[in-house]
C-alpha cells in the first residue's frame, strides 16, 4: 500500500505505533476529552498512552492472548477507545458490539466472535450478559468500567477496569522494564494482524464479523485524512456508535493517524448541547441526523415573533440564492456577497452557533439518500456538507465527494486508491486500501461477494454520471419489476416520500404487483407539532397516526410523491396508487429496523403481510394484531385498525428544469 | 472516573445500620372531630425502605406530615436520632437531617434543574448573606464545593441532559427525579418519599424504583416511603406499615404483610 508511512524506521501499519508516535509528537496536545460531572476531562496523548499501557500490562497478566477475540460494549467512553488499542497492542482483536442491541444479539455476537473477554460500560450491560451467560460458554472475564450499582455482585470474572489498570501500574513500578517491553512488542506488532472485527448490522439476515487487517485500517485512514487536510488541531464529537464501522473509522482510526482530539459526550441524550460546547471541526451526521436539526428550527422559527421569522425566511432565501456559490468560491454578484454577509451575521452565524456546527471544516452524510432541500440548506450556511459512500467491508470509504463537486444526488467519485466497477447487471464493484480480510468463520459468505479477480460486490444497484460522480439507485436485489414491465426500485420512492418532514419512514411495495404501494410513518415531532397548532388531540402514536386529517396530509405528501416520480421517466411508472399509515413506529428493537436504523424490507413485508393484502385486494381498513418488544426485553401486542386510502396518479411529464 | 460518586451520607450521627433511627410512639392527630391519626407506633431503622400503605385517607400523608414537623399530634412522641421531640417546625426537621419529596411535584418551575438541586444544598451552606453577595473568595469555594456534591447527584440520577432545563418544562417524571435530586443534596439521614411513582407510566417507575433503591443501597440513606402501588412497594420496601382509617392494621415484611387478613380485606380487597 502506497499511503503507509514510515516514522522512524518503523512500518505504520497499526494503531498502537501511531499511539506511540502521537505521545511522542503530540504528547501535550489533548487526544481525548469526556464531560464528567459537568466538565469536561481532559486527557493528552502522553497520557492516553500511560493509561493505555496501564490497563494492558493489567490485561495481560489476566491471561489475554494474542489472536483472541475480545467484546466490547458501550457507549462511547474514552476508557473503551482505550481498551481497543490496549487490546491492539496486545496482539488481540477488539469486537465493538451495538450496546443498545437485545439480548439475543449481543449473545449471538459475542457467541459468534467466541470472546473470552469483554469489557462493558456499566451494569446494565454485565445484567444483559449475565442473563444470557450459559449461551456463550467462552466467556469467562467481564471488566466494567463503572462501577455504579455493581457493589453487590458476585465478584467472579468480574473486573473494575480502574482495578486491571492500577494492577498495570503495580506491575511496572517495580520492573522498570515492563513498560519497554510492551513498547517494542508494539513496535514489532504486525499490519497483517487483525486489527479489529466489526459486525455488519445485519440488513439482510444474521450480522457477519468483518475482519479489517491492521495495514488495511492504517492505509485507507492514511488516505482520507490527507483527502480532508485533517491534522492533530481538528477535534470531533464521537457519538456515533462505538460497532458502526463509522465510528470506528472516521474517529478512531483518523484519530491516531491525524492525531486529532476524539470528544465523547456526556451522554446519548446531552449530545446536541455537547456539540455546542465542543464545537468540531469534522462532523460526520447520517441525513436523518440533519432532518431532525432542520425540523427543529424550523419547529423554533414558527413559534419565534414575526420579525425574527421574517428575517430566517427572508436570509434563508439569500442564502439559497449565493450561500453555495461562495462556499464553493465560485463567482456571486456583490449585492449578493453583501446580502449574505449580512445575514451571516443576523442567521447563520448565531443559528450554526446553536447547532454546534460553527467550526466545522467538513461534514459527511451517507448511509441513505439526502433531499436536495435540505442538503441545500446546509451547504447554503456555509457547512462544508459532502457525501460519501461506503460499507464494513471497505472499511467505511468507497467514494467521496471532493470539496467544490458536491451534489445532493450523488455520491462522488471513487475515494482515493479505490477501483470502482459497474457489473453487468448494474451492482457496483470496488476495490480499495481498507478492504477486509473476509467474514470471521464464515468463509462461503466471503466468497459469495468476492469476484475472481478481488472485486467486491456491494449489493448496490447503481451507475455513473456523467461527470464521474457514483449515483446509487436501490439494494441490487431490492430493484424488481411491476407486471406492467415498469422499473420499481423501493428505496427510490421511500426516499422522495421520506423528503417530507412528516414522514419519517416509509417502506414500498410493488415487485411483481399491478402498481406500487407504501407503508408510511408519520414523523411525531412534526405531525405532533402541527397537531398542537390546530388544536388536535391525540392520546396516543397510534391515535395520532389514524386521525383523518393526518392521513389527509399525507395523501398530499403522496400525491406530490408522485408528481415527482412522473418527471423521472425511469420511474414514472411505479407511483403509488394506494397507501396507509402505520398504527405503530417502525423499531430496532422489533428487528423492523436495523440497529442503523435501515429497515429490514423481508421482516416488515412478513410481518405486516395482512396490510399489504389488504393494500392489493381493495379493502377499505384491515384489523391488524402484532407483537412488540419493549426495551427489558418483555412482549406486548398492539392492535389496530389501519385505514387504506387511494392516492391520485399522474401521467408521465416530460423532465423540466424546476426551479427547485 | 467514578470514585467520586461513591458517596455515603453525610450525617454522623453514629447509628449503625440495622439500630433504631425513629420512633414514631402512640401518636394521634385531629383536625377538629375528625381523627387522621389514631395511636399510632412504628419505627425505622437505619439503612432500611421502610414503606407506608394504605387505601386512600388512611393518614399516610398525614403521618409523614407530622414526621417532618408540618403537623404537630395532639399525642405521643417522635423520637428521632435518640432525642425526643413533639413540636417541630419543618425547617428545623431540615437541619436534623429529615428531607422529602411531595406527592404533587414542589419545584421552582421558572428555574433551571441545576439551581432547583442547588437549592437542596442551602441548609448546607455557610456563609451568611454578606458573602454569598459578594461571591468571592469563601463564598465562591463554597459554592464550587456545593456544585460537586450537586454535579454527583445529576450523574446519579442521570438528568444530565436536562441540567440547564427551567424545571416547569420537563415531563412529569423528570420533575419527580429533580425532586428527589432535591431531597438527595440535603444528604439527608431520613428521606421520606410521598407517593414517589404516582401518575407515572410503567418505565418511568421502573426507573424510579431503580433510583430509590440506589440512594438505599449506595449512598446509605434510610427511606420511609408512602406509595400507592403494591407491586412497587412489595418488592422496594424492608418492612411495610399497613394504615386504614387512621390505624395501624399491619406492620412486618412485605410477606407478612400481604398474608396478613386485615390488610387484604382492607386495602386489597375483601374476596366474598
Amino acid at each position: 500500500m502506497s499511503a503507509t508511512a514510515q516514522a522512524g524506521g518503523i512500518v505504520m501499519d497499526t494503531f498502537p505505533k501511531y499511539l506511540l508516535r502521537n505521545a511522542e509528537r503530540f504528547g501535550a496536545q489533548p487526544a481525548m476529552r469526556h464531560k464528567d460531572y459537568g466538565i469536561w476531562q481532559t486527557w493528552t496523548w502522553a497520557q492516553q498512552l500511560g493509561h493505555i499501557r496501564d490497563f494492558a500490562l493489567g490485561f495481560q497478566e489476566l491471561g489475554l492472548k494474542r489472536g483472541e477475540r475480545v467484546g466490547i460494549v458501550g457507549a462511547n467512553r474514552p476508557r473503551l477507545y482505550w481498551a481497543m488499542t490496549a487490546v491492539q497492542s496486545l496482539g488481540a482483536i477488539p469486537v465493538p458490539v451495538y450496546a443498545d442491541a437485545v439480548a439475543e444479539e449481543l449473545a449471538y455476537v459475542l457467541n459468534n466472535s467466541g470472546v473470552r473477554f469483554a469489557i462493558v460500560q456499566d451494569q446494565e450491560q454485565v445484567d444483559k450478559i449475565q442473563s444470557f451467560a450459559s449461551e456463550i460458554p467462552h466467556l469467562e472475564y467481564i471488566i466494567f468500567d463503572e462501577p455504579r450499582g455493581l457493589q453487590d455482585y458476585d465478584r467472579e470474572g468480574l473486573y473494575d477496569f480502574a482495578a486491571v489498570e492500577q494492577r498495570g501500574v503495580d506491575l511496572r513500578k517495580p520492573d522498570p522494564g515492563l513498560a519497554k517491553a510492551w513498547e517494542d512488542n508494539v513496535r514489532a506488532g504486525s499490519g497483517d494482524d487483525i486489527s479489529v472485527m466489526l459486525y455488519t448490522s445485519g440488513t439482510t439476515g444474521r450480522s457477519k464479523g468483518v475482519m479489517i487487517k491492521g495495514s488495511h485500517a492504517v492505509a485507507a485512514a492514511v488516505d482520507t485524512v490527507v483527502f480532508d487536510k485533517l491534522t492533530e488541531n481538528d477535534s470531533v464529537l464521537a457519538y456515533l456508535p462505538l460497532a458502526w464501522v463509522g465510528d470506528h473509522y472516521l474517529n478512531y482510526a483518523q484519530g491516531y493517524v491525524s492525531g486529532f482530539c476524539v470528544n465523547c459526550p456526556e451522554g446519548a441524550e446531552t449530545v446536541a448541547q455537547d456539540l455546542r460546547e465542543i464545537a468540531p471541526t469534522f462532523y460526520f451526521a447520517p441525513p436523518r441526523v440533519f432532518e431532525t436539526l432542520l425540523t427543529n428550527v424550523r419547529i423554533r422559527m414558527e413559534d419565534a415573533s414575526w420579525l425574527k421569522r421574517w428575517m430566517f425566511n427572508h436570509y434563508v432565501e439569500v442564502a439559497r440564492k449565493y450561500g453555495e456559490a461562495l462556499l464553493e468560491g465560485r463567482p456571486a454578484p456583490l449585492a449578493g456577497r453583501l446580502a449574505y454577509g449580512i445575514g451571516d451575521f443576523l442567521v447563520y452565524g448565531p443559528l450554526k452557533n446553536v447547532l454546534g456546527l460553527s467550526n466545522i471544516r467538513v461534514a459527511y452524510t451517507a448511509g441513505e439518500a439526502i433531499g436536495q432541500d435540505l442538503f441545500s440548506f446546509f451547504r447554503s450556511l456555509g457547512i462544508n456538507l459532502k457525501q460519501l459512500y461506503g460499507q464494513t467491508e471497505a472499511f467505511l470509504y468507497v467514494t467521496a465527494q471532493k470539496d467544490g463537486a458536491v451534489r445532493a444526488d450523488t455520491v462522488g467519485p471513487a475515494a482515493p486508491n479505490v477501483d470502482i466497477r459497474i457489473s453487468e447487471s448494474g451492482e457496483v464493484l470496488f476495490k480499495s486500501p481498507g478492504m477486509f480480510s473476509g467474514y470471521y468463520g464464515m468463509e462461503d459468505k466471503t466468497a459469495e461477494v468476492m469476484t475472481d479477480d478481488g472485486f467486491i460486490k456491494t449489493g448496490d444497484a447503481g451507475f455513473f454520471e456523467k461527470d464521474g460522480q457514483l449515483r446509487i439507485i436501490d439494494r441490487a436485489k431490492d430493484v424488481g419489476k411491476l407486471k406492467s414491465g415498469a422499473l420499481f426500485a423501493p428505496k427510490y420512492i421511500e426516499n422522495v416520500l421520506k423528503f417530507f418532514p412528516n414522514i419519517k419512514e416509509a417502506v414500498a411495495f410493488g415487485d411483481g404487483e399491478d402498481f406500487a404501494s407504501a407503508f408510511i410513518n408519520i414523523d411525531l415531532t412534526a405531525v405532533g407539532n402541527w397537531a398542537e397548532r390546530n388544536n388536535i388531540a391525540y392520546a396516543s402514536y397510534q391515535e395520532l397516526a389514524g386521525h383523518p386529517l393526518v392521513y389527509k396530509i399525507i395523501a398530499g405528501h403522496v400525491e406530490e410523491t408522485n408528481r415527482r416520480l412522473a418527471r423521472e421517466p425511469m420511474m414514472a411508472g411505479a407511483q403509488i396508487k394506494r397507501f396507509l399509515v402505520l398504527h405503530k413506529e417502525l423499531d430496532a428493537d422489533d428487528g423492523e429496523l436495523t440497529r442503523t436504523l435501515k429497515v429490514r424490507r423481508a421482516f416488515v413485508a412478513e410481518r405486516y403481510a395482512p396490510l399489504i393484502d389488504a393494500l392489493y385486494d381493495g379493502a377499505k381498513e384491515k384489523f391488524i394484531d402484532t407483537e412488540v418488544t419493549y426495551e427489558d426485553g418483555r412482549k406486548g401486542r398492539i392492535r389496530a385498525t389501519v385505514k387504506i386510502e387511494d392516492a391520485r396518479v399522474h401521467p408521465v411529464e416530460p423532465l423540466r428544469e424546476a426551479a427547485e | 472516573m467514578n470514585a467520586r460518586s461513591q458517596i455515603v451520607a453525610a450525617s454522623g450521627d453514629g447509628i449503625k445500620p440495622g439500630e433504631l433511627l425513629m420512633d414514631v410512639r402512640n401518636v394521634s392527630l385531629r383536625f377538629g372531630g375528625v381523627k387522621a391519626i389514631t395511636d399510632i407506633s412504628f419505627d425505622v431503622r437505619k439503612g432500611e425502605i421502610r414503606a407506608i400503605i394504605g387505601p386512600n385517607g388512611a393518614g399516610k400523608t398525614s403521618m409523614l406530615n407530622v414526621i417532618n414537623g408540618f403537623y404537630t399530634p395532639q399525642e405521643g412522641v417522635i423520637v428521632f436520632r435518640g432525642v425526643e421531640r413533639r413540636a417541630m417546625k419543618p425547617h428545623q426537621a431540615v437541619t436534623q437531617g429529615i428531607a422529602r419529596t411531595f406527592q404533587n411535584v414542589a419545584l421552582f418551575k421558572g428555574m433551571s434543574t441545576l439551581d432547583n438541586i442547588m437549592a437542596g444544598r442551602s441548609v448546607h451552606m455557610n456563609r451568611g448573606l454578606g458573602w454569598q453577595l459578594l461571591w468571592h473568595g469563601p463564598a465562591l469555594r463554597e459554592e464550587i464545593e456545593h456544585r460537586e456534591k450537586v454535579e454527583e447527584i445529576i450523574d446519579f440520577l442521570e438528568i444530565q441532559h436536562i441540567r440547564k432545563t427551567p424545571v416547569g418544562k420537563l415531563p412529569y417524571g423528570l420533575q419527580k427525579r429533580v425532586e428527589l435530586g432535591r431531597a438527595l443534596a440535603m444528604e439527608p439521614s431520613l428521606l421520606l418519599l410521598d407517593e414517589p411513582m404516582a401518575g407515572m407510566n410503567l418505565e418511568e417507575k421502573e426507573d424510579m424504583s431503580r433510583f430509590i433503591v440506589d440512594v438505599n443501597q449506595q449512598r446509605g440513606t434510610t427511606i420511609c416511603l408512602i406509595e400507592h402501588d403494591m407491586g412497587v412497594v412489595m418488592d422496594l420496601s424492608d418492612r411495610v406499615v399497613v394504615l386504614d382509617y387512621g390505624k395501624k392494621i399491619a406492620d412486618g415484611v412485605p410477606e407478612e404483610v400481604k398474608a396478613s387478613q386485615a390488610v387484604i380485606d382492607a386495602y386489597l380487597g375483601v374476596a366474598h
